[in-house]
């Protein structure tokens, strides 16, 4: 059983969510006990294949492995002989397996949280069959190793992040939210889609290790790299194709805008696995790396000048979740612009920017699960209508105030962590650089610092709040251990699993090709 | 001018007709049919580059033995894409049904609640 699992577990982690999505309608008929049941049982499973494959792959140094669908095998590379080299091709290596954990972690701790923030409310089922769906596509784009699959994947996101955040639709704003993100959502897959057509139109393959190999960098090669980069862009949450992002984070379900922070975060490694795997050694140079810390500056900038003016708890910390996409730009691009004058410090900038996704999506989840607390026990969304909460609720407001430190990179908490290596990496490529990153952590902090003092400081409300309860603690407490323990001991997590993958992405590529080319 | 070159024009046409719809138009029905151009563009670019002179289906029962046969993967492609494109296409416009009961408009620029 168990190595069965193990020999399976890039599928299995797809395919078990995409299960649970569809059973989950089935059981809800049964009653709410057997569908939390069944819902609970399908996020540990996911979360033990994630860890088994973390195992594995860590286990092997990160180095890539390959599962074939399709082959007379399971490990066996393309037919080089070939002309077309044709199969479903999963690749688990160093950066996927970390990506996978990254989204097992959030997957656990939302579904954990919704058996009790769903209790009174209608909808659960759906909610939940969306949620897995979304899940499994998700664990789809950071696995697959085909161009093809991963458009297909990134749809499924799309349409299964747009019910999750539109499925109320008796309010107003989630169908205007549901519209917009929808829209930019599809344009987004469509530029990818094209970008896949012109590769393949030159290259007449779709597998990403097949494409990379045969690349030759040419206009059309660029005009794909473009797209491919709007588009994933755009997914993200990147300035200045963020716009959807605070509205899709603000409107929905408070769990679920902690597993859509996981899904941006695949657009994100989907970025980064175009610039290293696909393209490599063809754009390793200084324009593409000041090209993405332009971006990263804007995106850090503009998340954190937007956060300052909000009004409403949960478009606050959404600005917040923005900003930070921008700091993961920001190592890579650094990464980028000196991988071939520096590499060594090249290479401390992709650990900063890689091991603060990870960071992000732990503090980042502990914060909107928190606000969707508070939310449940003010009654409202709005800073302005809310105070006082810590008179009932100490333990969310301290947790609140961890997520907001780590997330605006204080020692001791994991934000720093990441945060120290991009700031170092950055100040020795340009201070500018450097001082921009510090300066907005400091203003994030401030404004975060000023949304506890506006929810939780002040007089005890007239009205008795709703207390957070122990279901919901749950999941806050383990993410907030994550953030501390990360925090504490960061240099163990660096050696063991954010080494590894940067390893993947910055000398994997060769090994890459070799392996799922069968060495031809 | 090669006629062969035409699908390849006509796409770009229809992608570039479909964002100036999105980017431009005030009324919800014609975002997403804008949208629906841009999509009808690029599985037009997909079919088109299946297309070989001369080729003929894939498919082996009953097959002439002459001639090269397409591979199949573009039209498998734009199989898939035009499934996923419906299924986007429903989700719009069931959005759009539920925004035009609420606000009782589909013009974006009265539709602004979010905002900042």
């Amino acid at each position: 059983m168990t190595a069965l699992m193990t020999q399976h577990a890039p599928v299995l982690l797809i395919a078990i969510p995409l299960l649970g999505a569809f059973a989950v309608p089935i059981l809800g008929k049964l009653g709410r006990g057997a569908r939390d049941a069944f819902s609970g049982l399908i996020a540990l499973l996911t979360a033990a294949l994630a860890g088994v494959l973390a195992a594995n792959v860590f286990g092997q140094t990160g180095a890539a492995s390959l599962y074939v669908l399709g082959g007379q095998g399971f490990q066996l590379p393309l037919p080089s002989g070939m002309s077309v080299p044709v199969r479903i091709v999963l690749q688990p290596d160093g950066m996927s397996a970390f990506m996978t954990l990254i989204t097992a972690l959030i997957l656990l701790a939302a579904v954990l949280f919704s058996f009790s923030y769903w209790r009174d409310r209608s909808g659960g089922t759906l909610y939940y069959s969306l949620l897995f769906l979304l899940v499994a596509g998700v664990f789809g784009m950071e696995l697959t190793g085909d161009l093809f699959n991963f458009f297909v994947f990134l749809e499924v996101t799309s349409i299964a992040a747009c019910g999750l955040i539109g499925f109320r639709v008796w309010r107003k704003t989630s169908q205007e939210a549901g519209f917009k993100v929808m829209a930019l959502y599809t344009l987004s897959g469509l530029f990818v889609l094209l970008a896949i057509g012109l590769l393949y139109g030159q290259y007449g393959g779709l597998n990403v290790a097949y494409v990379a190999n045969a690349l030759s960098g040419g206009t059309l090669d660029l005009i794909a790299l473009g797209l491919l980069l709007a588009g994933l862009a755009l997914k993200a949450g990147a300035v200045p194709l963020h716009m959807w992002a605070p509205d899709a984070y603000g409107e929905a379900p408070a769990p679920v805008s902690a597993v859509l922070v996981a899904n941006s975060q695949a657009s994100l490694y989907g970025l980064f696995r175009v610039l290293f795997t696909l393209y490599g050694p063809a754009i390793r140079t200084e324009t593409a790396g000041w090209l993405l810390i332009t971006l990263a500056l804007l995106t850090i900038f503009v998340g954190v000048t937007m956060a300052l003016i909000q009004k409403d708890i949960k478009r606050l910390i959404a600005y917040g979740a923005v900003s930070q996409i921008g700091y993961m730009l920001l190592g890579v691009g650094v990464g980028l612009a000196v991988s071939v004058a520096k590499p060594d410090y090249g290479f401390v900038a992709m650990q900063g920017g890689i091991f603060h996704m990870l960071n992000d999506a732990a503090c980042i989840g502990l914060l909107f699960l928190c606000s969707g607390a508070v939310i449940r026990a003010a009654g409202t969304s709005d800073l302005d209508r809310m105070g006082g909460l810590a008179h009932s609720m100490k333990w969310t407001g301290a947790l609140f105030l961890i997520g907001s430190f780590a997330l605006a990179g204080v020692p001791p908490f994991n934000g720093f962590a990441s945060k120290f290596l991009i700031y170092e990496a950055s100040f020795r490529l340009s201070p500018f650089l450097a001082v921009v990153a510090i300066l907005s952590s400091i203003l994030l902090l401030a404004v975060f610092v000023k949304a506890f003092q506006a929810a939780f400081l002040g007089a005890k409300p007239s009205v008795p709040v709703r207390r957070t309860s122990a279901g919901m603690m749950i999941p806050m407490v383990a993410l907030a251990l994550v953030v501390v323990v990360f925090g504490l001991f960061p240099g163990f997590f660096l050696d063991r699993i954010v080494t590894p993958a940067v390893n993947a992405l910055w000398y994997g590529r060769d090994a890459y090709i070799g392996l799922v080319l069968g060495g031809g | 001018m090669n006629l062969g070159n035409m699908p390849f024009v006509a796409a770009a046409l229809l992608i570039l007709l479909g964002i100036y719809a999105v980017l431009f138009k005030r009324n919800l029905i014609k975002i997403v049919l804008g949208i629906s151009l841009v999509e009808t563009g690029v599985n037009l670019l997909l079919v088109t580059l299946g297309y070989r002179t001369d080729g003929i289906a894939p498919i082996f029962t009953l097959a002439p033995r002459a001639g090269p046969m397409v591979l199949p993967t573009p039209q498998a492609l734009t199989l898939t894409s035009i499934v996923i494109g419906l299924a986007t296409t429903a989700l719009l416009l069931s959005f759009v049904v539920w925004i035009h009961r609420h606000y009782g408009t589909l013009d974006v620029r009265k539709i602004k609640e979010l905002r900042g």
